[in-house]
């Protein structure tokens, strides 16, 4: 039984996951319920002026028959008085003191106003403070969420005044609807946040009806930008979490979200530098329970590694990840079609004769039996076929011996330079 | 006894028994089973079907939601495909092809292909248009899946077609000769109104060479398509053959399908003779009629039986008790000319025959009583040599000659399609392959007269 207890920034909890501050997290009822699931930890959906939601606020992508590949939202904030939500906040703590509390807070870009929350939510007992800079929907238009998100100086500056009273960690959450999300983290880090969480959802419309003609969703028959998360997204939230954590301006924790539906994504998400993650579209999809398997195949990956302590995965493949100028262009890999695993779709073929690079062919043997057969010459190792293939294990890229030396493209321009002295 | 069950099963019960015995896929499940398609290139279901429907592009287009699409892509290829969705051996075409067969389980491709030929009959569809007329006529005698499939063809590439049906409905064994729990009227009549729809004359009862004569069709058309399927079932050749409750399998299963279902099979012992997909059919038919026991007797063994293997499951899901190696040498009947005892022999397997197969012997001394209440023949079916003699064509046995490729018989204006020409070494009757034969003979014709089109223009 490996060690799953993490500490971010100074906030512990038993097991690296928590529930992102969302819709699961709106009550004291349902977060106890997800404690008592097993979740380690709940960002509390965040507090502020409460508002008021549409009706009709979710929408999903379905993908050949896959219900939830993505999911769009235009809910906002708690609309609920503050009063309640810490009432609930206290009770739940008083409940789960060993579980981590964390709050979230979004308040116009005032100092007096992120002053007063931060005092009120502490005055309760929480275990740390996570800044809403992200929510890209209707808070965006009153000046908050993603609006101040995006500007690194409204996000250093506010940073700032909740690190003036705040005594707990302070986590800045970002915005992925930015071109580079190390400026914005650079800025948190500036502001003297003691961890970022990352990504938000990303602005969204989920679709247009086919014969209504409406938005999807719609309120009244009018649609406006929601916010996109899910699976769908888990590729460029891994990214941008990765960007930040081989930052060298960026040394602090990393809570990492974006998709992540399973231990295999928190394991990723850790590999490439998160200290633990935020859950919100899984848990929509099929409830608290999922957090056991999450536990569960953690526990038993780490077991049969030999890791003894989940804290031992995070970073560990963030020196993997580089500039494309970096990697080797004189290594080579080619497709292998393991013909006795092979049950001759020929979608392999198709996709490398007509969008890749024409080289896996169609033939018969002596006894009339159909084979298929890649031409490595001709072979760039671009991986579509084994992409395509439905059959585990028949195809394999191998890597050919090397007949250069490696060489990156910086090494090569470098090089050149040199050359011309 | 017996007459005290007739009391517990009601006629409403029996007409329930020949409702379609296989629901079909309820819209989230061919949602399920057309996602798992994998789109396979050069595919080898499209292979395996006789009539060359795209069969992942029908079923991406379930999956797409291009329902009347996906109806289209198996009608274009097969005219008859509602029927065939049904009646198919798909585990021997199609589905025995699937990929997945060497991964996980083959695609049911089968019930995809009636779960998008469904919904094109409940919403009234038309997927065919008519050509622009050429001036050019074809007449086809025999309205069943390859006169069908012909009519449709020619249709579409302009000609004006007639289509001679002797019974009062077209759609031949699709219509009359599969059970209806299996194969409902109602899919086989939706294939020929498609047919019709496109300006295909269908004269129903009209004897070919009675009604009119040979030589008229002849002179009438530009080509003429021979399309008459196969006769009643053979005799037995044995003692008793007259007596009452003795009927021959395609006429029983006809009646199951075109007369009111009668409660006379409640409770009685039913033998069936012959091991073919219609005495299973009878077999089944008879079950659902209410009878208490239903056996069928083969001659050979089950390795021989020519039934398909779906149709023997599900007879024994029927509970048909199967009697191998098991002739007929006597029906016994009482005084009033009823039958009530089958006298058998029980038989061995021999050297094979001309086919390959072992010719059962008797056993010398091995007789045996059976109590039975009816007997189904359904030993084959005998062949219409009268009209084929009345067209002068070539024939070997009943099944006339053809050129494989054009399916032109020996007068060069008539071909012949479908049952007619199955047999003999020229193929097995499927009822897939008489509509490919349809399709092949109406692109022959439409070859072969071309050119006189572009003279006449």
């Amino acid at each position: 039984m490996a060690d799953l207890r993490i500490n971010l920034a100074g906030i512990e909890s038993p097991n690296p996951f928590w529930l992102a501050s969302a819709p699961p997290t709106n009550s004291g009822y349902q977060v106890q319920r997800a404690f008592e699931a097993g979740w380690g930890g709940a960002v509390w959906k965040t507090l502020g002026e409460p508002i008021i939601n549409t009706s009709s606020r979710f929408a999903a992508i379905s993908f050949n028959g896959k219900k939830v590949v993505g999911f769009n939202n235009i809910e906002l904030i708690t609309d609920r008085p503050l009063e309640v939500n810490l009432k609930e906040i206290y009770e739940t703590k008083k409940r789960f003191p060993n579980h981590a509390i964390i709050a979230s807070l979004m308040v116009e870009p005032s100092r007096e106003k992120w002053h007063e929350i931060v005092k009120r939510v502490e005055d309760v007992g929480v275990d740390g403070l996570e800044l809403n800079f992200g929510c890209p929907h209707g808070m965006a238009e009153r000046g908050m969420g993603s609006a101040s998100g995006q500007q690194p100086d409204l996000v250093e500056s506010q940073t700032m005044w909740v690190k003036e009273v705040a005594k707990t960690p302070v986590i800045v959450k970002l915005t992925p609807n930015i071109t580079d999300i190390t400026m914005t983290a650079k800025a948190a880090v500036r502001g003297g946040a003691d961890a970022i969480s990352m990504i938000n959802t990303i602005n969204s419309l989920a679709g247009v009806d086919l014969d209504t003609w409406n938005t999807i969703p719609h309120v009244a028959g009018k649609g406006a930008h929601g916010g996109y998360c899910g699976p769908a997204v888990k590729p460029i939230a891994l990214n941008m979490v990765a960007e930040c954590a081989r930052n060298a301006n960026i040394n602090i924790p990393l809570s990492g979200i974006g998709g992540i539906s399973n231990w295999r994504d928190a394991v990723e998400f850790m590999l490439m530098g998160a200290t633990g993650v935020q859950v919100c579209t899984a848990a929509m999809h099929h409830g608290f329970s999922i957090v056991e398997d999450m536990i569960d195949g953690l526990n038993n990956y780490l077991d049969e590694k030999g890791i003894l302590s989940v804290t031992e995965l995070i970073g560990k493949s963030v020196e993997k990840y580089s500039d494309w100028g970096n990697l080797d262009l004189n290594y080579q890999t080619v497709a292998k079609i393991n013909t006795d695993i092979c049950i001759n779709c020929n979608k392999c073929h198709i996709a490398c004769e007509d969008t890749a690079h024409q080289c896996i062919d169609m033939l018969t043997d002596p006894k009339g039996n159909k084979y298929l057969k890649v031409r490595e010459a001709d072979c760039v190792g671009c991986n579509l076929c084994a992409i395509v293939c439905p059959e585990e294990g028949a195809i394999s890229m191998i890597e050919l011996p090397r007949e250069k030396i490696a060489m990156t493209w910086n090494e090569r321009q470098h090089a050149l330079a040199s050359l011309r002295g | 006894m017996r007459d005290d069950s007739k009391s517990f099963v009601s006629l409403a019960i029996l007409n329930r028994n020949f409702e379609e015995v296989k629901a079909g896929l309820s819209p989230a499940a061919a949602m399920d089973e057309s996602n798992r398609c994998l789109y396979c290139y050069d595919a080898p279901c499209i292979q395996a079907c006789p009539t060359g429907i795209n069969i992942p592009s029908f079923i991406k287009k379930i999956a797409s939601g291009n329902l009347k699409g996906s109806a289209t892509t198996i009608m274009e290829a097969n005219p008859i495909g509602a029927s065939c969705a049904r009646v198919c051996p798909t585990e021997e075409l199609c589905e025995g092809a699937c990929v997945l067969n060497h991964s996980t389980k083959p695609i049911m491709i089968g019930d995809l292909q009636r779960y998008a030929t469904d919904w094109a009959i409940k919403n009234e569809q038309i997927l065919f248009k008519a050509g622009e007329k050429n001036g050019m006529s074809v007449g086809i005698i025999g309205g069943g899946p390859a006169g069908l499939s012909a009519a449709r063809e020619l249709a579409r590439l302009g000609y004006d077609v007639t289509i001679y049906e002797a019974k009062s409905k077209a759609g031949g064994l699709n219509t009359y000769g599969i059970v209806s729990f299996r194969l409902p009227q109602k899919v086989a009549q939706w294939e020929v109104e498609q047919v019709e729809k496109l300006g295909v004359q269908i004269k129903t009862n009209i004897t070919v060479g009675r009604d009119i004569s040979v030589n008229e069709i002849l002179e009438t058309y530009d080509s003429v398509i021979l399309a008459i399927g196969m006769s009643k079932g053979p005799m037995l050749q044995i003692e008793g053959e007259e007596l009452k409750g003795v009927y021959d399998a395609i006429q029983f299963v006809e009646d199951s399908k075109t007369k009111e279902i009668t409660d006379e099979l409640i409770g009685k012992r039913v033998v069936v003779i012959g091991a073919g997909n219609t005495a299973i059919d009878a077999a089944t038919c008879s079950v659902r009629l209410g009878a208490e026991n239903v056996k069928i007797l083969y001659r050979r063994s089950q390795k021989e039986m020519t039934a398909y293997e779906f149709e023997f499951e599900f007879a024994k899901q029927d509970n048909v008790e199967f009697r191998w190696l098991t002739a007929p040498t006597r029906l016994i009947g009482d005084s009033i000319g009823q039958i009530r005892q089958l006298e058998c022999i029980k038989m061995k397997l021999g050297d094979p025959g001309i086919d390959g197969r072992r010719r059962p012997v008797p056993i010398e001394g091995s007789e045996f009583i059976l109590e039975v209440d009816a007997v189904i023949k359904a030993i084959g079916q005998t062949r219409y040599l009268e009209l084929i003699d009345a067209f002068g064509l070539e024939q070997h046995k009943g099944v006339v000659k053809i050129n494989l490729e054009t399916y032109q018989t020996s007068n060069p204006k008539v071909y012949a399609v479908g049952d007619v020409i199955f047999g003999e070494g020229q193929g097995e009757a499927m009822v897939v392959s008489a509509a490919q034969h349809g399709k092949k003979a109406a692109y022959a014709i439409h070859q072969q007269l071309k050119n006189s089109i572009i003279e006449t223009a």
